[in-house]
């Protein structure tokens, strides 16, 4: 990324400027996920201004994009030429960034199967809290010239800098896909989600709640339909099955949704990330399971602490995806070892401590 | 990537690389008293932590431990330690800690980049005893092992569930995961399948001070910074890894190869695009240039094309109906992209064959030369006839002759440098045809290393790609894990210093200096 660029010059004056002052900067893209992480606090950055498709080769599977783009019109330009994210990225609300979907690091219902954001990742362009502009990584898939920074950002909430652009891996749309339903209770579908996951099938996707699962098959067509010749089930109408796909990956499903009522009175959505074969967790409240049983969203009342030490004792952690009160903190707590390293690589990359305080862990 | 060298000595890429920060030049004697000294002391504190037999300091059992596979470049290690438990690991990093000592960790020594060559004042810690399986999930799809076993190893462990660890760099059957790890190790299947950091879960093992860590989870994800990203393909510079857990996927029930000549370099790269363009992700995508084929043929007599400019291995792997799907298609499209010859393979003997040269190529170079340097820079895949081409003029320029095998799909190139380096200047030439190669490779658009690592080896060409704040801020990384600076200290990424001595033919970005003059 050219660093004579107007825009990125005046973003980088920002930045001197509240390195000078230590004033804290709300990095902010489409201001979609605001609720995702700790609250925000400090004047905004605003990297929208950052924007558009900076070169884009389907043949090399390769897109390079400013952070400040439109997710939705970076899907569009991938469709005409028959490509997409894998990782299917969420989008909570119109307006979501490119570089909101790095800075979250959340992947959609194919993750299981096709990888996650950071998977995808190959290169990025970061504005440091000294205001320099770096490039790490590249536009070609394998690369191994130093550490790896441009995945480190990849979930990083925006505490180590501005992520400016992104180059991404892309890969061809599946040419055929099918959902199938199975009525099958929670220890049923996870005992058959773990079969399946060990044996050769085109799955991508499965998502299991109150007593039904949904599977998605998608590859080449022949692939496709042996697989549902295989499976069995109940063939869910190809016209409904993307929509339906779509609400969950959206959290647009009735399940996901919380009134403020709910919210106030202390109902929270909390993500558990587990090991696919762990046991069903015992929580009060609702479940809804993705990713063949390693992620599981649960609406519940019950106190941080609860959610926290099932999640532990089933080899995983609980993040707290929505919720009123955050004072028990959104991210699983780790090591003392490892928040040595998180505070060392905050100081590494933002010595003044600008960005995003407090979003990812309140001490960084 | 690592085969042993056939007839020929094997090297890499040299830019005449010796670690950095050694220590000053003192006089040689002085230095010896010293040295001996302070290797007595070391000895002394590790005999209280270690089993005698797992301390190695005598000349004669630490010279195996002078070099990895980049063999042009050695040091003496002052010590070698082989622990056994995870106990010793730490207790190992306690006293080299308390006593000021680097530390370079050590898997199988097949790393082409000289990543585990010994600090001459440092411990070399082999994980070569951590070589146990600990556990096969095939419920979880998952395998936890020791970072001393070998890559086909873990893969031979999970055949039992129909299930494989797909990362298959060439050395697989010596390589060890552990260095798998610290190079982030491809192969020739990672367009599809991905590279190592796509295949891990989970890495434990020891921070320089000796206090245990863990990176990653066997959840899909962890709390916090994704810290698993960065100690993958970190060169042992972060921490020392002791186990890891790897994913497994179930193994294709079928794999067919269609091997298809072309008439020129330049329809062969068309082709590669035309494959990707038209939605297929091969299992495998392989060019080998006419010089090459030329090569491999007389080393495996696999009825290779001689008269193809170019061969192109394009392989399918998935159930029997995908695998039958997608060779339909990919034949078409290497047809229409006018290939003059194909052939699909019938059985596995025959698909094995396709691949024998293609495996082979390293061994091949070394029974036509006695000396060949192999160079790993990655380009922009549309880039690939200019590259050759390009190199092509090298070989004029440098008076070198120079093979080509490319892992088509990702864009990873592996000329191979013919030289002698008895014959008076060969070597020289050949480290400045080397370096030409990477530099041309940063200016369309690609990188220095795609899959060996940067190690000692490319340290010159890291100030290329780079700039000095990016490589202070990675030097930063590293002081965020080793602030001491002791974990394989002087690899990876050069000093300022270091980058201003190469600076006379800088290139940034494609901004040389004269951009305009022509180079050859």
């Amino acid at each position: 990324m050219d660093q004579r660029n107007p825009t990125l010059e005046r973003l980088i004056d920002q930045v001197d400027r509240a390195r000078t002052h230590r004033t804290p900067l709300d990095i902010r893209g489409g201001g979609t996920k605001v609720f995702y992480g700790g609250p925000p606090t400090g004047e905004p950055l605003d990297v929208a201004v950052l924007s558009g498709i900076s070169s884009y080769e389907p043949t090399e599977l390769v897109v390079t994009v400013r952070a400040g783009t439109l997710l939705s019109e970076l899907e569009a330009q991938l469709e005409q030429h028959g490509q997409c994210l894998p990782f299917e990225p969420p989008r909570f609300a119109p307006g979501g960034t490119v570089g909101g979907m790095v800075a979250a690091g959340l992947s959609g219902p194919a993750r299981a199967n096709l990888g996650t954001v950071r998977d995808h990742v190959l290169g990025a362009t970061l504005l440091n809290g000294r205001g320099e502009v770096l490039t790490f990584g590249g536009q070609v898939a394998k690369n191994v010239a130093g550490y790896d920074v441009s995945r480190l950002l990849v979930g990083s909430l925006g505490i180590l800098g501005v992520i400016c652009e992104v180059s991404l891996k892309v890969l061809p749309v599946h040419r055929a896909s099918a959902t199938l339903r199975f009525d099958w209770d929670e220890p049923q579908a996870l005992r058959q989600l773990n079969l399946w996951a060990s044996q050769p099938l085109p799955l991508t996707a499965s998502a299991w709640h109150d007593g039904r699962l949904h599977v998605r098959l998608a590859g080449a067509a022949a692939a496709v339909s042996a697989a549902c010749g295989k499976l069995g089930g109940a063939v869910v109408a190809p016209g409904a099955a993307p929509a339906w796909w779509r609400s969950v990956r959206d959290q647009t499903d009735a399940f996901f949704s919380l009134s403020a009522a709910e919210l106030a009175g202390g109902q929270c959505l909390w993500r558990l990330s587990l090991p696919a074969t762990a046991a069903p967790v015992r929580l009060p409240g609702q479940q809804f399971i993705e990713w063949h049983g390693s992620e599981r969203w649960w609406r519940t009342a019950a106190d941080p602490r609860e959610v926290r030490a099932a999640a532990a004792s089933a080899g995983g952690h609980a993040t707290l995806m929505r919720g009123a009160d955050k004072s028990a903190g959104v991210f699983a707590p780790v090591s003392d070892v490892l928040m040595r390293i998180h505070r060392g690589l905050k100081q590494a990359f933002d010595p003044a401590c600008v960005f995003n305080p407090g979003r990812l862990y309140a001490e960084l | 990537m690592n085969t042993s060298a056939g007839a020929g000595r094997q090297h890499t890429t040299g830019q005449g690389a010796a670690a950095q920060g050694a220590g000053a030049p003192d006089t040689a004697a002085r230095d010896e008293v010293s040295r001996d000294q302070r290797q007595a002391e070391l000895v002394a504190a590790l005999t209280q932590v270690l089993p005698r037999g797992a301390i190695l300091f005598r000349h004669e059992d630490t010279a195996p431990y002078e070099c990895d596979a980049l063999t042009a470049y050695r040091a003496s290690p002052m010590v070698v330690v082989l622990p056994e438990t995870d106990a010793q690991v730490a207790a190992t990093l306690k006293v080299c800690h308390r006593m000021g000592v680097p530390v370079i960790a050590r898997g199988a020594g097949t790393g082409l980049s000289g990543g585990a060559m010994p600090h001459p004042r440092g411990v070399t810690l082999s994980l070569a005893k951590f070589n146990r399986i600990l556990e096969v999930d095939a419920a979880a799809c998952t395998a936890v092992v020791q970072s001393g076993v070998r890559n086909l190893a873990i893969s031979e462990a999970a055949a039992a569930y129909g299930l494989y660890y797909a990362p298959d760099p060439s050395s697989q059957i010596a390589c060890t995961i552990g260095g798998n790890v610290a190079e982030n190790s491809g192969g020739v299947h990672c367009l599809k399948y991905g590279l190592t950091l796509h295949n891990v879960l989970r890495v434990r093992g020891f921070m320089v001070d000796g206090e245990s860590v863990e990176f990653g989870s066997q959840a899909p994800d962890a709390a916090g910074l994704d810290l698993l990203s960065v100690v993958v393909g970190s060169e042992g510079m972060l921490a020392v890894t002791t186990e890891v857990t790897v994913k497994l996927i179930p193994k294709p029930q079928l794999a067919r190869c269609i091997m298809a000549s072309f008439g020129d370099i330049e329809s062969a790269g068309a082709a590669v695009a035309s494959v990707i363009a038209h939605g297929i992700i091969p299992a495998g995508l392989e060019l080998m240039d006419k010089a090459m084929t030329a090569a491999v043929e007389a080393f495996v007599h696999a009825d290779y094309d001689l008269d193809a400019a170019a061969i192109l291995l394009c392989e399918s792997d998935g159930t029997p109906e995908e695998v039958a799907e997608e060779i339909a298609r990919m034949e078409e499209v290497l047809v229409a992209a006018g290939a003059s010859r194909i052939e699909v393979s019938c059985d596995e003997a025959q698909r094995l064959r396709f691949w024998s040269g293609r495996k082979n190529a390293f061994p091949a170079s070394g029974g036509i030369s006695p000396d060949y340097m192999c160079m790993d820079s990655t380009i922009p895949r549309k880039r690939l006839a200019e590259m050759l081409r390009a190199i092509e003029q090298m070989q004029s320029k440098y008076g070198l002759r120079c093979v080509n095998v490319f892992h088509a799909g990702d864009g990873n190139l592996h000329p191979l440098i013919l030289f002698d380096a008895e014959a008076p200047d060969e070597m020289r030439r050949c480290e400045l045809f080397g370096a030409d190669i990477l530099e041309t490779s940063v200016r369309l658009g690609g990188t220095v290393t795609g899959e060996h690592g940067v190690g000692i080896e490319k340290l010159n060409s890291m100030c290329v790609q780079f700039s000095p704040s990016e490589r202070a801020q990675f030097l930063a990384v590293k002081r965020a894990f080793d602030p001491l600076e002791s974990l394989n200290p002087g690899k990876v990424i050069p000093t300022l210093h270091r980058c201003a001595e190469y600076g006379k033919m800088h290139v940034h970005r494609g901004m040389l200096p004269f951009a305009d003059l022509p180079r050859f």
